[in-house]
């Protein structure tokens, strides 16, 4: 077990390595200089050099790249060149926010649509199957903003219920936090519930068929019994994996969400930062995505290996 | 009285295609102690018999009437509850499929413990030590180790010798094998009807053992019930059914047997199996029966005494006219 998660650890960082060059390279693929553009319109080419010196940006590529990668380990990721603040200073005060949001997205995920994809299963055919098909397809093809807007006019504005938008941090006010973060976990949860509902139902219905459900029937175990260990134990791995691979949509849907609730989280400081052509935030938040992606993939693995005692055993990556 | 009393029982399936009456009129008993064998070929319904006695057809589909008692209790409407109570204690199940009847997600010794843990209120350490003695019973060697394996490590034989060990953990009066051996190679399965017998000479358990294997019937059955297309055809102790088989089908799955093979060929049945969706007033052999006359095909003959404790369904027993 140890091993198979050093080993996945491993390809962990070659991916991070790879994808760092690849972020480095398209920088410098980008068109301009940012020496000249640092520099102003009017500078002569002396002070243009000085300042590529002083940026070593006339060191050969593999030299620039080590810089980087050492400014970036020891935390540095430079400066916004909006507002000249540390770029460090901003994730670390942006990230939270978009984590905050999206692991309350995912726990509304997790409990609604696991739990109608059970519900779901057990009473196929039924009137509950057909009720949480039904809103699993439609919380599939609503977009986002569409539902954010909708709960703004339902909850804020004709019931009066809940503030439409803004966020003030947990640490602060606990309940005014959870109040603001309420509705957007929700209308962010929503079509990642219907992706899970839906998987989880076509898997516990593959499982509830299984020969070794009949077994545990045979045993003479209560009906939860049945479903509840021998069945969805089984289905599990199929729940993970959707999880992992939707989390990337989460972040892409956090972007749109932030934006509807001006939340000052990650994907708003994204979509601002792409506008304005804020390098070197912009360069940041691709390596903390890409970071987020290869931790959660990481993660998702390892979850493969206690969930299924094939991989746990033999270590490798065998079915 | 016996331990086991199936009357009339008819079992039927809701199927796309239609309804689907795969057992027509069976009845039968068991005695304590008593190996009966159920044989006949794929969809005879042997296993469907089977399995109605601890209802785990699917409640959805399965339209079921007719009487199962056991110990003078009625199966039939007994209470979901109270029917689990009889599941894996009192009736158990060894399954056809070694391979896919283990749940792959828990350990061999969690799925041996949990039933006892279920029926038997043991602590987890009594149950552990309990089903390293399930495991030293049926067979499998270094028990101990094996507790902590996965089904995958374990091959088909040692799988069913582990769901034998789950249905006889509780000691149950009826245990019901299907087609316990079919899976296992020859050595093997010697070695699993060895555990039966032992099991019902120390417990006096009943085993319904539900075969094609005519060569495990005599080996080990005190009884046979031969099935053709949901209805019982020949009924008799083994002995008696292998000396006089009275009717034809009997008499061709024996032929078929390969120790009765003449000149290295296998005879075998010609024809097929009737459809499950008709049933015609008339023997649902005749077509594929070399004694077949007029009679056959007019109606259907009832299952009649045949001599001492013999029962076939023939109007023309044993190819007389």
């Amino acid at each position: 077990m140890l091993w198979f998660i050093l080993r996945r650890c491993g390809s962990a960082v070659l991916v991070l390595f790879l994808s760092s060059v690849l972020i480095f390279l398209g920088i410098r693929a980008l068109p301009g200089d940012p020496a000249t553009v640092m520099a102003g319109q009017e500078a002569s080419p002396a002070a243009i050099e000085a300042i590529r010196k002083e940026f070593g940006l006339d060191k050969p590529l593999p030299a620039q790249y080590l810089d980087y990668v050492g400014q970036t380990l020891t935390g540095n990721f430079g400066r916004s060149t909006q507002d000249q603040l540390p770029v460090a200073d901003i994730l670390a005060e942006r990230l939270p926010v978009t984590l905050e949001l999206s692991l309350l997205a995912m726990l509304v995920a997790i409990v609604v649509g696991v739990g109608a994809g059970i519900v779901a299963a057990v009473r196929r055919g039924k009137l509950a199957d057909y009720v949480a098909t039904g809103f699993g397809l439609a919380g599939l093809s609503i977009p986002h903003f569409w539902l954010g807007l909708l709960g703004i006019l339902l909850f804020a504005v004709t019931w009066r219920v809940l503030p439409a938008s803004g966020y003030v941090p947990f640490t602060e006010d606990p309940a005014g936090n959870l109040q603001r973060m309420i509705l957007p976990a929700l209308v962010l949860g929503t079509g990642f519930a219907a992706i899970l509902m839906r998987q989880t139902r076509s898997a516990m219905l593959g499982a509830l068929s299984a020969d070794y459900v009949r077994t545990a029937r045979s045993k003479g175990l209560s009906e939860a019994k049945v479903v509840g260990a021998h069945a969805l134990r089984n289905s599990l791995t199929t729940v993970v994996t959707v999880l992992g691979l939707q989390l990337g949509a989460l972040i892409s849907g956090a972007v749109v969400t932030e934006q509807i609730f001006v939340i000052p989280g990650f994907g708003k400081l994204t979509v601002d930062a792409v506008l304005t052509r804020n390098y070197p935030v912009i360069q940041a938040v691709v390596l903390v995505t890409v970071i987020g992606y290869v931790v959660v993939n990481l993660l998702v693995d390892i979850a493969y290996a206690f969930l299924n005692p094939r991989i746990r055993l033999s270590g490798g990556t065998r079915d | 009285m016996s331990l086991l009393e199936i009357t009339d029982l008819k079992v039927g399936f809701d199927t796309e295609d239609g309804h689907v009456q795969a057992v027509r009129d069976i009845s039968l008993t068991l005695d304590e102690g008593e190996i009966l064998a159920l044989c006949g070929e794929s969809g005879c319904g042997k296993s469907v018999t089977a399995m109605s006695i601890p209802r785990l057809l699917p409640p959805a589909t399965t339209r079921l009437t007719g009487s199962i008692r056991l110990d003078g209790r009625e199966l039939t409407t007994l209470p979901e509850p109270e029917m689990r109570q009889v599941r894996g204690k009192t009736v158990s199940v060894v399954f056809q499929e070694p391979m896919t009847s283990l749940n792959p997600s828990f350990t061999v010794g969690y799925q041996i413990t949990e039933v006892l843990r279920r029926h038997e209120r043991l602590s987890r350490q009594a149950a552990n030590q309990r089903a390293v003695e399930l495991l030293e019973l049926v067979g499998i060697p270094a028990p101990v180790r094996r507790m902590k394996e996965y089904p995958h490590q374990l091959s088909g034989g040692m799988r069913q010798r582990v769901m034998i060990a789950i249905a006889v953990a509780c000691s149950p009066r009826v245990l019901i094998a299907d087609e316990p051996t079919t899976a296992l190679d020859v050595t093997i399965q010697a070695g699993v009807l060895d555990v039966f017998r032992d099991l019902r000479d120390r417990l006096g358990t009943a085993i319904i053992l539900i075969t094609h294997d005519l060569g495990v019937v005599a080996d080990i059955a005190d009884r046979a019930m031969v099935m053709y297309a949901g209805r019982a055809v020949e009924q008799a102790p083994v002995a008696e059914l292998f000396a006089r088989p009275r009717h034809p089908y009997t008499l061709g799955l024996m032929n078929a047997l390969p120790s009765a093979a003449v000149n290295g060929r296998l005879a075998e049945i010609p024809g097929m199996v009737p459809s499950p969706l008709s049933d015609p007033d008339q023997c649902a052999f005749h077509d594929r029966c070399r004694f077949a006359q007029d009679d056959c095909r007019a109606s259907r003959p009832p299952l009649e005494r045949q001599g001492d404790d013999h029962l076939a369904a023939c109007f023309h027993p044993g190819g007389q006219s």
